[in-house]
C-alpha cells in the first residue's frame, strides 16, 4: 500500500469507517468482480466492510412496476439488514438512489418505518461519491490502464445522485489512460430496469444511439458505474458487431480489469 | 378523435420503422436542446425563478375557486362574458352557440390545446361550420386529419414534403407546376391561403396561456402573429382555457413569462406576447365587439388532492417532450393522445382514464431528464410512478409481468432460496452461453435477446458464495483479500 495515497480528512478511527457492502443483485449473478473490486476500494481507503447476509435486492423491479407492496416488504430486510452499519455502499448509483431518495418515500404513511428508512437513507452511499466525497480520496493509486476509455453517467447516479465529477476525478489518477466524452452523456441508456423488457422496441432505439455515440469516441473500453446499464450497452455493442468492451469503473481504479470484459467470451 | 392510447406499444412500433419520423425528431431534439441551454446559462437567477413560480401556481391550486371567481368577476366587470363548462362537450356547446348566435360560417383558430382535447374543430364541422387553424402547425396537421404530435410544434413529425403534399391536395386552386421545395414557399403559400380566410372570418377562437385574476385579462403568446389576426380582426373572440390557466396578478404572468420562451424554444420572449382585457372599447383601434372567455374543467378538478395534482402547474412549454428519450423515439402521436411526453404519461391517464392510457406512465425508463428541464418544478417520475401504483392495484398491465414481479418479490424476500435461485440462473445462464460470455437467445428474456446479446454470468459462483467461501477460507471478516 503506497504511503501517500490521499484518503482525505474524514475521521479514520476503523468504527466510523465500518461498511455494509451491499452487493446488488445483478453484481451478485453477473460480475461478483465488481462486488470485490469494490470492496477492494474500501479497504484500501481503510475501510472495514462487512457483507450482510441478509440481503437480496433493493427491490427497485417491484417499486417501479407499482407493486407497492412487496417493495415495502423488500425495503424492511434491507432496512433491517444494514441497521447496524454507520455507513452503507452500493456499487450503484441506481440501488443507491433507490434506498436513499424512495425508501422514504415508499413508508410515507408509517412514522416507524420513515424514520427507519430515512435513517439509512443518511448513511447510504453509491461507491465513487463515498470514495470521493466521503473520504476524500483524490487517487486510487490503480496500475497503468493503457486503453482510449469513455464513460457512461447513469441515469439515476446523475440526476438523483449528482454523481459526474468524481469517477471522472479517480479515473484522471490512472495512468496512461485517455478519457474521451461522448456526445449526449446526459441521455439514458435505455435499460431502465424492467423498461428493457417491457417496452424492449423503444429500449433497443436508445441503446442503439447510445451504442454508436460510444463506438465513435473511437474509445476501446467504455465505463459506468451501475451494472444495468453497462449490461444492456455491453449487449448491444456485441449484438452491433462492435470491439468496446464494457466495465465497471470499480475494475479499472482496483487494478482489477484482468477479467474479460462484460459479455466477452472467457475462453 | 378518440384516443389510441391503449395501443401504445402498437403505434410505438410503427413510428420505430419510420425512417422519416426520425430524421424529423432528430433535427427536432438538436433544436430545442441546445436553445434551452444557452437561454438557461444566460439567466443567472433560472433556479430561482423556478422555485418562485413553483410556488405561485402552488398558492393558486390551492385556492383555485377563489382566483377563478375572482378572474370571473374582473373580466366580466371589463366587459368580457365569462362561460364555464364541466366536460368538453360542454365547452363545444357553449362555443357553438357563441357562431349560431352570430350566424358565423367561417372560424379562424389559434393554436389551443384545449380545443384539441375537447374535439372542438370536429364537433364545429359536424355542424356545418368551417373552423380553420392559423398557426402553421396546426393548419398543416388539420389538413391531414392528425393530431398535434408536439404540444408547441405540431407537426414537427413531418418533413417538407409532406407538407407539400398537403397543400397539393388541399389547395385547389394551386397549380401543379407551383414551387412548394421549399420552408420559405412552403410559408408563403399558407400564409396567402390564410390571409383570405383571416378577413372572412367571423369569430376568432384562441386559447389563453394565462387567465390573470387580478385584471380579469387573458394572455396568449405566438411566435407567427397569427394569434392576433384570429383574436382581433373578427366581431367575436372566443378565448377557451382550462380551469389550470388561472394565475393571481399580472407580477406572476411576468415572472413566469420569463420562464415559458426560455424553456420551450430558448427565446428570451416569444415574437408576440397579447394581453386581452374586455372587447373594444370606443376608443380602441380595433379589437373585437364581444370577448368570450370560456373556461373548461374536463377532468382537471378530479385531480386537486391527488398526487396527480403537480401536473395542473404546467405551462405547456415542452422542454420535457424536448428532453425525453422515449419521446425521441416514438414520436408524439404513439401516445395517442392530445398531450405527449412525460406531461401526457403524467396527465393523460387523469384525463382519459388510467385504463385507456395505463401504457403512457410505464413506458418510461425514469431517466429523469424531464423532471430536471421542467420550468415548473414537476416531478414528472414521481407522479408516473403514482399511475403505475394505480395501475398495479386495478390488475392493469400484462398478467405475466404483473405475476413475473410477484414471484420475483416473494423469492426476494427469503434470501436463502433466493441464493438458491440465483445460483441456478446462474448455472443455466452459463451453460446456454457454451463459453462464447453472451447468449444470443434466453428462455423468459426474449424482450432482451431480441435486440442484444445477454452477457452471461462470470465464472466462479454468484459474489455471495464466493465472498463466504473467502470468509470461511480467511477465518472471518475483513480479511477476504479481496485484492488478490
Amino acid at each position: 500500500m503506497n504511503e501517500q495515497r490521499r484518503t482525505g480528512s474524514a475521521d479514520s478511527t476503523a468504527g466510523s469507517r465500518h461498511v455494509g457492502f451491499f452487493v446488488t443483485c445483478l453484481v451478485d449473478l453477473f460480475r461478483p468482480s465488481v462486488g470485490f473490486a469494490a470492496i477492494a476500494l474500501l479497504e484500501k481507503a481503510g475501510c472495514r466492510v462487512a457483507v450482510p447476509n441478509a440481503q437480496v435486492c433493493c427491490g427497485q423491479p417491484a417499486y417501479n412496476a407499482g407493486d407497492r407492496r412487496d417493495a415495502q416488504a423488500i425495503a424492511r430486510n434491507v432496512i433491517a439488514a444494514f441497521e447496524t452499519f454507520p455507513y452503507v455502499v452500493a456499487p450503484s448509483g441506481s440501488c443507491t438512489g433507490m434506498i436513499r431518495e424512495h425508501y422514504p418515500k415508499l413508508f410515507a404513511e408509517d412514522p416507524d418505518m420513515r424514520g427507519r428508512a430515512e435513517d439509512l437513507a443518511g448513511r447510504t452511499w453509491e461507491l465513487m461519491s463515498f470514495l470521493v466525497d466521503v473520504l476524500g480520496v483524490t487517487d486510487t493509486d490503480a496500475p497503468a490502464f493503457p486503453r482510449k476509455v469513455t464513460y457512461h453517467d447513469s441515469c439515476s447516479g446523475y440526476r438523483e445522485l449528482g454523481i459526474k465529477a468524481q469517477p471522472r476525478l479517480l479515473l484522471a489518477g490512472v495512468p496512461e489512460m485517455e478519457l474521451a466524452e461522448i456526445s449526449q452523456p446526459e441521455v439514458c441508456c435505455g435499460f431502465g430496469g424492467t423498461f428493457c423488457v417491457k417496452y424492449p422496441d423503444i429500449s433497443n432505439k436508445m441503446v442503439t444511439d447510445k451504442a454508436e455515440d460510444i463506438a465513435g469516441t473511437g474509445a476501446g473500453t467504455v465505463l459506468g458505474g451501475d451494472l444495468g446499464c453497462l449490461l444492456n450497452i455491453a449487449g448491444k455493442l456485441k449484438r452491433m458487431g462492435a470491439t468496446v468492451e464494457a466495465r465497471h469503473v470499480a475494475e479499472v481504479l482496483a487494478g482489477m480489469a484482468d477479467r474479460p470484459g462484460i459479455g466477452d467470451s472467457e475462453g | 378523435m378518440q384516443p389510441t392510447s391503449h395501443a401504445f406499444v402498437e403505434n410505438a412500433r410503427d413510428a420505430l420503422a419510420n425512417p422519416k419520423l426520425h430524421r424529423a425528431l432528430l433535427n427536432m431534439k438538436a433544436g430545442f436542446q441546445g436553445k434551452r441551454a444557452k437561454a438557461v446559462a444566460g439567466l443567472p437567477e433560472f433556479e430561482q425563478l423556478r422555485e418562485r413560480a413553483k410556488a405561485v401556481k402552488d398558492h393558486t391550486l390551492a385556492h383555485l375557486d377563489t382566483y377563478l371567481e375572482r378572474f370571473e368577476a374582473k373580466a366580466t366587470a371589463s366587459g368580457a362574458q365569462v362561460h364555464w363548462a364541466r366536460t368538453g362537450e360542454e365547452a363545444c356547446d357553449i362555443i357553438h352557440g357563441i357562431c349560431q348566435r352570430r350566424g358565423a360560417q367561417t372560424v379562424t383558430k389559434g393554436k389551443s390545446m384545449v380545443a384539441e382535447e375537447i374535439g372542438l374543430n370536429a364537433y364545429l364541422e359536424a355542424r356545418g361550420l368551417n373552423p380553420v387553424e392559423t398557426d402553421l402547425g396546426e393548419y398543416i396537421i388539420q389538413l391531414r386529419h392528425e393530431l398535434p404530435s408536439h404540444i408547441i410544434a405540431p407537426a414537427i413529425h413531418l418533413n417538407k414534403e409532406e407538407v407539400a403534399d398537403a397543400f397539393y391536395d388541399a389547395h385547389k386552386d394551386l397549380p401543379p407546376d407551383r414551387p412548394l421545395s421549399e420552408p420559405r414557399e412552403l410559408l408563403e403559400e399558407a400564409r396567402g391561403v390564410l390571409r383570405r380566410i383571416f378577413l372572412a372570418s367571423e369569430v376568432g377562437i384562441t386559447g389563453a396561456n394565462f387567465m390573470i385574476a387580478e385584471t380579469g385579462t387573458t394572455v396568449i403568446v405566438t411566435n407567427e402573429g397569427n394569434g392576433d389576426l384570429t383574436q382581433v380582426l373578427p366581431k367575436v373572440h372566443v378565448a377557451v382555457a382550462s380551469i389550470d390557466k388561472v394565475i393571481p396578478t399580472l407580477e406572476d404572468a411576468t415572472l413566469i413569462l420569463r420562464l415559458l420562451a426560455r424553456s420551450a424554444t430558448g427565446q428570451e420572449q416569444s415574437t408576440y406576447t397579447t394581453f386581452s382585457t374586455g372587447p373594444r372599447r370606443h376608443d380602441d383601434p380595433d379589437g373585437p365587439e364581444e370577448f368570450h372567455i370560456v373556461i373548461v374543467d374536463n377532468g382537471r378538478s378530479a385531480l386537486l388532492g391527488t398526487e396527480a395534482q403537480e401536473t395542473l402547474r404546467c405551462i405547456r412549454c415542452g422542454a420535457c417532450i424536448n428532453h425525453c428519450p422515449i419521446y425521441a423515439a416514438v414520436g408524439g402521436h404513439s401516445y395517442g393522445w392530445v398531450v405527449p411526453g412525460p406531461i401526457g404519461a403524467a396527465l393523460d391517464p387523469g384525463l382519459i382514464g388510467l385504463a385507456e392510457a395505463h401504457h403512457l406512465p410505464n413506458a418510461s425508463s425514469f431517466c429523469g431528464r424531464c423532471e430536471s428541464v421542467c420550468p415548473m418544478k414537476i416531478p414528472l417520475p414521481s407522479i408516473m410512478r403514482h399511475w403505475r401504483n394505480a395501475g398495479f392495484e386495478a390488475g392493469l398491465g400484462a398478467p405475466s409481468f404483473r405475476y413475473g414481479i410477484r414471484g420475483w418479490a416473494w423469492a426476494a424476500r427469503r434470501p436463502w432460496l433466493y441464493r438458491v435461485g440465483a445460483r441456478l440462473g446462474r448455472w443455466s445462464l452459463r451453460l446456454l452461453a457454451r463459453g462464447k460470455g453472451r447468449l444470443t437467445a434466453a428462455p423468459l428474456a426474449n424482450g432482451w435477446t431480441k435486440w442484444r446479446d445477454l452477457p452471461a454470468p462470470q465464472a466462479g459462483g454468484t459474489f455471495h458464495d464466493q465472498w463466504r467461501a473467502r470468509q470461511r477460507g480467511a477465518g472471518g471478516p475483513g480479511g477476504a483479500g479481496a485484492g488478490a
